[in-house]
C-alpha cells in the first residue's frame, strides 16, 4: 500500500505524468459511458445499419462545431414527422373522400443549399392509393408547385430525382433552386434564409384513408461528430472505438510483455539449450514477416478482432524485448541473494517467480505502458489494409473508410479522417506519457537524467 | 520502447582473463558457431514464411481449382471441340488439366514442393510472380525487388541515415545543456513517437497538401515525368518532403531524448570527471571519453535501422503512396502472391543475419573491451 501511494508521490513530480494519468483516466470514464449509453448489440446494429436506419441524416456532412469556426452558418437537419405530431394536419370527409391537408413551416437560415430534400410517406387505405401534392411556399411569398402523385402504403419522394421540378426551376437543381432567389437578375446563387413552408394537399378515397408525412431536410452539418458516405453517425464510432481501442492495447501489451518477461526469466535461469532455443525462435521470429501473415490470417481465417488480437500476441511474445529481459536478468542472475537462495535449496521454479521476476518488475512496467499506444496503433494500422473486425465500430475503420475508400482528403472531408486521428492521438500520448515518466522513475540509471 | 536501447546491454562485460586457446581458433570457432545458429534461424524462418504463405498448402488448392475452373470455360467455349461426346470432353478436361497441374508442380504433394521452395529461397533463386510484375513487365521476383528496392533506399534510408546523425549531434549539443528549455521541450514531446510515421502523414497531408495546396498528396514525381534529368530530381526532391517531414515528426524527438539520455549517463562516468579534472578540452572529452564508449550502441541501432529499412514500412509507404518495397510486399499478400512474399522475406533475413553476424566483429573493432568469442560478447 505504501509503495503505490509513493509511487503517485513520485509521478506528481513529473507534469506529463500527471496530463497523461488525468487523460487516461477520461478515457476510461469515456469508454464506460459509451458502454452504457449505446449497449453494444445496440451499437452493432446501428453501425451496420443501411439506409432504412439512416435515412434521416445527411452524406458526408460534417460536424455541428464547424460552424463556430465558418462567417456564414452550414444549414443543419431538419425533420418533421407528421405521425409524431410535427406540423399540422387537417383532415376533413365529405363526399367518401377525406381531403387532408398538412403544413410544415421551417426556419431555414443558412445562405448555403442543403444537401437533399426528402418526403417519405406512409398511408392507410384499403383498395384505392391516395394522392398528394406537394407545394413550397417561400418567404417572398412565391409557390413552387413540386409534384403530385399517389402514394402506396410508403413512398418516398426524392426532391432532387424528379426532372419536372428541375425543369419548372429553369434547370437548377430542386434542392438550391426552391431556396434561391429565381426572380433576381443577378445569378444568384446563395440560399434565401427566411421562414419557409411545405404544404401537401393529400386526397383519401376512402373514409378511413389518410396519409402521413414525414420531410426531411438534409443539411450540410450534422450532430457533433458528422456522418460518413453511409449517413451513418460517426460519433458512434468514435465512442465505440474507445472501449475496443483500450481492450485491445490492454489485452495484447500484457499478453505479450508478460510472457515475453518470463520466457526470458526461464531461458537465462535454467541456461543451456533451454537457452538456445529460445534465442533460436527470437531470431526466427523476428525474420518471420510480421504484417505479411497478419494479412493471410485475416484473408484466409478470419479478421475477427479476437483472432487478430491472438495472433499479435503470439507474434510478439518471442520479439526484440526478450534480449532487453535477458541482458537485465543475467545480472540479477548473479547477484548474492540468488546465490543465498540457491545454497539454501530453493527450487528452480520459486527462484524465477520469487527472486527473478519480482526484480524486474520495475522495467516491465514502463515498458508494459508504452506498448499499449503501440497496439492501439497496431489495430487502428491493420484497418488500413481492410483487416479490421468486420462488425466492430473502431478509429482505424473510420480512417480506413475515409482514406481508403472514400478518398476523404481530396474531397476537404477533413473531420473524417481528423477525429479519429485525433481521439487516436490523445490516446497514444496519454499512454506514452505516462510510461516515459514511470520509465524515469523505476529505471536507476535514468534517476536525475 | 525506451529502455531496451536506453540500457546499454549490448555492451560486453570485460572478459576475465582466461588462457587457453589461441586467439585465432577461438575467433573461428566462434565464427562457426555464429554463422552456423545465424543460418538455422534464417532457414527455420524462410520455410515457415513458406509453409504460412501458402497457407500450409491450401494455396495450391486454390490454384487446382482455378486451373479446372480455367479449362472447363476454355473447353466449353472452343467450338471446335463442339462436336465431342461428353466423356471424350470429361476426358479431354481431365488430361488437360493434369498436364497444366504437372507444368506447375502441382503434381508433386505440397510438402516435396515445401522443401524445393526452400532450397531456392536459400540459394537466392527467387523464381517468378505468380500476378505481380514489374514495371518492365517482367515476372522475375529479383527484378521486381531490383526495381522497387531504389525508392525504399531513396526515402526511408536517406531520411533515416539524415535523422540518425542529426539527432546524434543535436543530442550531443543538448547533454551540455541539460535542463535547457530546448532539452525539458524534447523531454516532453518524446512521447510522440508513440504515434506511428504513417499517422502524422495523414496530418501533414491534411495540412500541406489539402488544406495549403504547397506539397503533393503523395507519389513519387509529377504526372507526366519531367523530361529534364534535374527537373525530374526536383520533382522527386518535392514528393519527399512530406514524408520526410512524417518520418521526422515521429521519431526524431525520441531519438534526441534518447541518445541525450543515453550521453548523460556516460557523462556521469568517474573516468569522465577525472579526463574534465585534467582539463581536458570539451571537445575531446566529448569524442574520447562520451561518444567512443556509446560507439557500439550506437553502431547497432544505425546497422538495424538500415536492414530495417529494407523490410519497408508498408502502411507508411501506402499513406504516401510510395510504391516501396514495403508497399509490394503488403500487395502481395493481398494477391497471395507467394514467391514475391518469400523473395523479400529471403532478402530481409539475409541482411538481418549478415548484419547480426558483422556486427560482433564491428563491437571488437570500436571496442576494445570486447574480444570476439569471450563469453558474454553478446548478451
Amino acid at each position: 500500500m505504501n509503495s503505490i501511494k509513493r509511487f503517485f508521490i513520485e509521478i506528481s513530480q513529473y507534469p506529463s505524468a500527471v496530463i497523461g494519468l488525468v487523460m487516461i483516466f477520461a478515457l476510461i470514464v469515456f469508454s464506460i459511458y459509451t458502454v452504457f449509453a449505446i449497449p453494444y448489440n445496440e451499437a452493432i446494429s446501428l453501425w451496420r445499419g443501411d439506409e432504412n436506419v439512416w435515412y434521416k441524416t445527411p452524406r458526408t456532412a460534417q460536424p455541428k462545431w464547424m460552424n463556430w469556426f465558418l462567417k456564414d452558418d452550414l444549414p443543419e437537419t431538419l425533420s418533421f414527422n407528421t405521425a409524431d405530431g410535427q406540423g399540422t394536419k387537417t383532415e376533413e370527409f365529405s363526399n367518401d373522400t377525406n381531403k387532408i391537408f398538412i403544413s410544415i413551416p421551417f426556419d431555414y437560415n443558412s445562405k448555403f443549399f442543403p444537401q437533399e430534400l426528402a418526403v417519405y410517406f406512409t398511408s392507410k387505405f384499403k383498395t384505392k392509393e391516395p394522392f398528394v401534392s406537394i407545394k413550397v411556399i417561400t418567404p417572398n411569398g412565391d409557390e413552387i408547385r413540386v409534384g403530385s402523385f399517389a402514394v402506396g402504403r410508403t413512398h418516398t419522394y426524392r426532391f432532387s430525382q424528379d426532372p419536372k421540378l428541375q425543369r419548372r426551376l429553369k434547370g437548377n437543381s430542386p434542392e438550391q433552386g426552391i431556396f434561391m432567389d429565381l426572380t433576381s437578375e443577378v445569378e444568384q446563387v446563395v440560399a434565401v434564409p427566411g421562414r419557409y413552408e411545405l404544404q401537401i394537399e393529400g386526397v383519401g378515397f376512402e373514409q378511413d384513408s389518410t396519409v402521413d408525412a414525414e420531410f426531411v431536410l438534409y443539411g450540410q452539418v450534422y450532430g457533433w461528430a458528422g456522418t460518413d458516405h453511409r449517413r451513418r453517425d460517426i460519433s458512434i464510432a468514435l465512442m465505440w472505438g474507445a472501449p475496443i481501442a483500450l481492450m485491445f492495447g490492454l489485452l495484447s501489451a500484457l499478453g505479450t510483455s508478460i510472457t515475453t518477461m518470463l520466457i526470458a526469466a526461464i531461458g537465462t535461469w535454467y541456461g543451456g539449450w533451454v537457452d538456445e532455443i529460445i534465442q533460436r525462435i527470437t531470431e526466427v521470429n523476428i525474420i518471420l514477416p510480421f504484417l505479411s501473415i497478419l494479412i493471410m490470417i485475416g484473408t484466409f481465417y478470419s479478421r475477427s478482432l479476437w483472432v487478430m488480437l491472438a495472433a499479435v500476441i503470439a507474434l510478439g511474445i518471442f520479439g526484440a524485448g526478450i534480449k532487453s529481459f535477458r541482458a537485465v536478468f543475467m545480472q540479477i542472475k548473479e547477484s548474492a541473494y540468488v546465490e543465498a537462495a540457491r545454497a539454501y535449496g530453493a527450487s528452480n521454479w520459486r527462484i524465477i517467480m520469487q527472486y527473478l521476476v519480482p526484480r524486474i518488475i520495475p522495467l516491465l512496467i514502463p515498458q508494459l505502458v508504452a506498448l499499449i499506444p503501440a497496439n492501439v496503433f497496431l489495430e487502428a494500422s491493420l484497418n488500413l489494409f481492410n483487416l479490421g473486425d468486420p462488425v466492430l465500430p473502431t478509429w482505424g475503420k473510420l480512417i480506413y473508410d475515409a482514406v481508403v475508400v472514400n478518398a476523404a482528403l481530396l474531397q476537404g472531408q477533413y473531420y473524417w479522417v481528423l477525429e479519429p486521428a485525433f481521439i487516436l492521438l490523445i490516446t497514444g500520448l496519454s499512454f506514452a506519457m505516462v510510461g516515459f515518466s514511470m520509465d524515469r522513475i523505476f529505471n536507476p540509471r535514468l534517476r536525475g537524467v | 520502447m525506451a529502455e531496451t536501447t536506453l540500457q546499454p546491454s549490448s555492451l560486453p562485460v570485460v572478459e576475465k582473463k582466461k588462457k587457453s586457446e589461441s586467439a585465432i581458433l577461438r575467433v573461428a570457432k566462434y565464427m562457426g558457431v555464429r554463422l552456423l545458429s545465424m543460418g538455422f534461424a534464417v532457414v527455420v524462418a524462410l520455410y515457415l514464411t513458406i509453409l504460412i504463405a501458402n497457407m500450409g498448402g491450401y494455396v495450391d488448392e486454390i490454384r487446382r481449382g482455378q486451373i479446372r475452373e480455367d479449362i472447363q470455360q476454355f473447353v466449353r467455349n472452343d467450338p471446335s471441340l463442339k462436336q465431342l461426346t461428353g466423356t471424350q470432353r470429361t476426358k479431354l478436361i481431365e488430361d488437360r488439366i493434369v498436364i497444366a497441374e504437372k507444368s506447375l508442380g502441382l503434381d508433386k504433394p505440397f510438402v516435396v514442393r515445401s522443401f524445393a521452395f526452400l532450397w531456392d529461397a536459400v540459394t537466392l533463386n527467387l523464381g517468378f510472380a505468380e500476378f505481380m510484375n514489374a514495371d518492365n513487365g517482367s515476372r522475375s521476383v529479383k527484378e521486381i525487388v531490383l526495381e522497387r528496392l531504389p525508392s525504399t533506399l531513396l526515402l526511408l534510408g536517406a531520411t533515416n541515415v539524415i535523422l540518425f546523425f542529426a539527432t546524434l549531434f543535436v543530442a550531443l549539443a543538448l547533454s551540455r545543456h541539460y535542463g535547457s528549455w530546448l532539452d525539458r521541450f524534447i523531454v516532453a514531446t518524446s512521447p510522440m513517437s508513440a504515434a506511428p510515421a504513417w499517422f502524422y502523414g495523414i496530418f501533414v497531408i491534411v495540412i500541406f497538401a489539402a488544406f495549403l495546396h504547397w506539397l503533393p498528396f503523395g507519389g513519387m514525381v509529377d504526372a507526366p515525368p519531367p523530361q529534364n534529368k534535374i527537373e525530374y530530381a526536383l520533382s522527386v526532391l518535392k514528393h519527399m518532403i512530406l514524408p520526410m517531414l512524417a518520418l521526422a515528426l515521429n521519431g526524431v524527438a525520441f531519438a534526441i531524448y534518447q541518445n541525450r539520455t543515453f550521453f548523460l549517463i556516460y557523462s556521469s562516468e568517474d573516468y569522465v570527471e577525472m579526463a574534465k579534472a585534467k582539463g581536458l578540452t570539451t571537445r575531446d572529452v566529448e569524442r574520447k571519453y562520451i561518444l567512443r564508449p556509446t560507439l557500439p550502441a550506437n553502431i547497432t541501432n544505425f546497422a538495424f535501422t538500415l536492414v530495417f529499412v529494407v523490410g519497408g514500412a508498408p502502411i507508411f509507404e501506402g499513406v504516401f503512396n510510395w510504391r516501396g518495397l514495403g508497399f509490394t510486399a503488403v500487395a502481395a499478400s493481398g494477391l497471395f502472391d507467394t514467391p514475391v512474399i518469400v523473395g523479400t522475406t529471403v532478402i530481409f533475413a539475409y541482411l538481418l543475419a549478415i548484419t547480426v553476424f558483422l556486427l560482433d566483429f564491428v563491437y571488437a573493432l570500436v571496442d576494445p573491451r570486447v574480444k570476439i568469442g569471450s563469453e558474454s560478447v553478446n548478451p
